[in-house]
């Protein structure tokens, strides 16, 4: 049987044709802001790498308290290539985090969400919460001092929501502090749960940025600019860019490999300069320049639910953007957008510095 | 109906039970006190030796323990201020007795402190040989010979202000012991009589273990009674300083006593540890203090040629070679961290080396030359062993460094032909 009868038998029993021509009819403008429309494939190389990388860590890892830290440290120094895996997935853990937040920015500034692509948005913001997700469960896996309390600190912020803050405490945590439960239940968030929510999101992603293609910014500068074939130009391009991304995570693998630290020791006091991933510095430092009661109201409250508003604000961005809906450009939401860039990197850095 | 009368008994019982507990509680705390005549007449006075009792006892153990101060000076404290007239209170007919002097005092203190019956209502694990304790003391004996100067036990304890040792400000607690008794011992008018230096204060303060007492805070070191005693304070003997350094130092001791110096310094009747250690000024020792160099001690007593000289050369050698070798295992699996690769068993295994220094160290005090090469041969081994992780670490790195200078350029490679099979395809069909 060769190759075209394969091709044949598979296509009228699964219409791949329909697939493939979807990609072949699919066209990438090009304009001097076509380099960001490789952000989303960056991000979702570093996605696929996190796929593999981690079920191969899966197969050494074991997740309990007593043996999550010598299982990973068993990878790092017995398992063939184990090192290499491991500081793999937690470079590209955290250049995916970074490559989400570039692309939802730039999307954001060039309006990309507007009609008919709001639920491309959603999706993607979703996708972006998602993966805070993964960076806050997967933290805490190897079970390292830094890890156990950092989850703490970060847990214990869930316990300040009113009402239901001591219930979300202890869903979150399998207890009333950072256990083995704690341990187990975000090994099974990290490789189930959200792989699960994951899949239904990327793939909605996915299909509807084949489906609908690339958004074009607003002007009528862009109206008629030239178009560049996806397949196979564009993805060739994209491919370059995996490849040289590849090189750089092996590049920082080998040069920098994730440190493992000390094991975890609940009886330990908490290690100097204690702050969670780098990606939550801005929402920590912020939290620490709220005063302790604004009037009669918990100042950490405060920052939570400003952070909760603004979650909320940015899966919406669509429906509040009227202009952009009108194909008009406004000052407002672009202010906002540079404004959130601006203070993101801002208390990131004091959070370092600080 | 035997039953149903017991009952209304039992009820009546309880009724009247619950009546007096209810008056208890009702009735002010300080109404059912009775007035202290001693505390109200001395806090009174303005004489300031007078003055200071009734000021200071409220902070006093004692009167946390509802110990009055009748109990120690006898008199009646229910009398003499309302009628302002202290001839009540200092009734001798009432048992007062004043300000007991101080060769009465170890007796007074002991009614209490020696009563195994009455202390244990305080404090069951509270020694009570404190009074035999001082008699077999130089300050017990010193005072049974009627010398009224020397310490008692209100000299470090204070009077009227008694803080338990535990108590961070109380004289007697382990980081101000040393001032304790440096009022004393530091006072050279005090101490001209006896004969005595006064400089032990000044030396234990500079020495190692008063730094990391006095300056460090580490409880752990010893001050002066850890080595003298406290209640039974007298100077060690010289054969039996090496059982007072060795309550701490027991190896040290224990190897000592089975080394050849054990004889020969009682034979020359020379103290054992401070011969070379020193007493109060005691100094952390460094490792070129054994051997044959200039900076040696063994060279003070053992001459070039002795065997005791050819012992103090191989100890040096011994030290030396195992220091030499530990070094390399640092450096070894600091070089391969420093390159990312993990070597936290070679770092466990290093502990065990580093330990096997100070057994060495330790070893020395066997001053013969099997004994401690025994030791120093268990640690070269242990640090083998370290070193061998230390290159295996190292020839990891060496294999991820060259998997790289493959790995880099072959993905460049890649990239690269992707970009030539762009071009090639655009060529063919330009973008329009």
């Amino acid at each position: 049987m060769n190759q075209s009868r394969i091709a044949a038998w598979l296509d009228e029993r699964l219409s791949l044709s329909a697939l493939s021509d979807l990609a072949r009819k699919k066209q990438v403008p090009m304009h001097r802001h076509s380099l960001w429309y490789y952000l989303g494939g960056m991000t979702l190389f570093c996605f696929l790498v996190q796929v593999i990388s981690g079920i191969f860590l899966l197969l050494y890892y074991r997740p309990t308290a007593e043996a999550a830290f010598e299982s990973v440290q068993f990878i790092m120094t017995d398992v063939p290539f184990g090192w290499l895996v491991r500081s793999i997935h937690s470079w590209a853990a955290n250049l995916l985090i970074f490559f989400a937040f570039v692309h939802m920015f730039s999307v954001f500034l060039l309006r990309g969400f507007r009609k008919p692509r709001e639920i491309t948005w959603v999706s993607g913001a979703m996708l972006l919460f998602l993966s805070l997700g993964f960076g806050f469960s997967g933290y805490l896996l190897p079970w390292n001092q830094l890890a156990y309390f950092a989850t703490k600190v970060g847990t214990d912020i869930l316990g300040q929501v009113p009402l239901v803050g001591g219930w979300l405490l202890e869903v979150a945590r399998g207890g009333e502090d950072v256990t083995g439960a704690t341990l187990t239940r975000f090994f099974g968030v990290h490789v189930a749960i959200l792989p699960m929510i994951t899949t239904f999101f990327l793939l909605t992603h996915l299909v509807l940025v084949q489906k609908q293609g690339m958004s074009v910014p607003i002007g009528p500068e862009y109206k008629t600019c030239r178009q560049m074939p996806f397949m196979p130009n564009f993805a060739l391009r994209d491919l370059v860019g995996w490849t040289l991304a590849l090189g750089l995570l092996v590049l920082l693998a080998s040069l920098f490999p994730w440190e493992l630290g000390v094991k975890a020791d609940p009886l330990a006091s908490a290690p100097a300069g204690i702050r969670p991933e780098w990606f939550f510095v801005f929402m920590f430092q912020t939290l620490k320049y709220i005063p302790g009661k604004v009037l009669f109201i918990d100042g950490e409250l405060i920052g939570i639910a400003g952070f909760a508003l603004a979650g909320l604000a940015l899966v919406l961005v669509p429906f509040l953007d009227r202009r952009a809906s009108r194909e008009e450009r406004g000052a407002l939401f672009t202010a906002i957008g540079w404004i959130g860039i601006g203070y993101i990197i801002l208390f990131t850095i004091l959070g370092y510095v600080a | 109906m035997q039953v149903a009368g017991n009952g209304r008994r039992s009820i009546r019982c309880g009724a009247a039970f619950a009546l007096v507990v209810g008056l208890w509680c009702v009735v002010p705390a300080g109404a059912a006190q009775t007035p202290n005549s001693c505390i109200n007449c001395h806090s009174a006075q303005t004489t300031e030796r007078l003055r200071q009792p009734a000021i200071r006892y409220p902070d006093d153990i004692h009167a946390a323990k509802n110990v009055s101060c009748t109990d120690c000076h006898g008199g009646d404290a229910s009398r003499g201020f309302t009628e302002n007239d202290p001839r009540l209170a200092h009734s001798r007919s009432k048992g007062y007795r004043g300000a007991p002097r101080p060769e009465a005092i170890p007796e007074l203190c002991a009614r209490c402190h020696s009563d195994v019956e009455y202390m244990k209502n305080y404090s069951p694990k509270l020694r009570v040989d404190q009074l035999l304790e001082y008699r077999s003391s130089y300050h017990g004996k010193a005072l049974a010979k009627g010398d009224e100067k020397v310490a008692t036990c209100t000299s470090c304890h204070g009077v009227h202000g008694i803080l338990p040792a535990s108590d961070t400000r109380s004289p007697t607690y382990k980081t101000n012991v040393a001032a304790t008794c440096a009022r004393c011992h530091a006072d050279p008018d005090r101490m001209a009589p006896y004969g005595i230096p006064t400089d032990q204060l000044a030396l234990y303060s500079a020495s190692i273990h008063g730094r990391k007492l006095l300056e460090e805070g580490d409880l752990a070191a010893p001050t002066c009674n850890s080595c003298h005693g406290n209640h039974g304070a007298t100077p060690p003997g010289l054969t039996s300083t090496s059982e007072v350094c060795g309550e701490c130092h027991a190896n040290n001791r224990d190897f000592f006593n089975q080394s050849p110096h054990k004889d020969a310094y009682a034979e020359m009747e020379i103290g054992e540890c401070v011969t070379c250690h020193g007493h109060h000024d005691i100094q952390h020792l460094t490792d070129d203090k054994v051997g044959v160099s200039s900076e040696s001690l063994c060279i003070e007593c053992h001459a070039e040629g002795e065997p005791g000289y050819q012992t103090a050369a191989g100890i040096a050698a011994g030290l030396d070679s195992l220091k030499t070798m530990l070094a390399i295992a640092h450096e070894r699996l600091e070089r391969a961290e420093r390159g990312g690769v993990d070597v936290a068993l070679g770092k466990f295994d290093l502990h065990a080396a580093d330990d096997a220094l100070i057994k060495a160290r330790t070893a020395v005090h066997y001053f013969n030359p099997e004994k401690f090469n025994e030791v120093i041969s268990a640690g070269l081994t242990e640090t083998e062993n370290v070193i061998g992780h230390g290159d295996a670490a190292l020839w990891d790195l060496k294999l991820r460094r060259i998997g790289l200078a493959f790995a880099i350029p072959l993905i460049l490679f890649v990239a690269l032909m992707l970009v030539f099979k762009i071009r090639q395809i655009e060529r063919r069909k330009p973008i329009p």
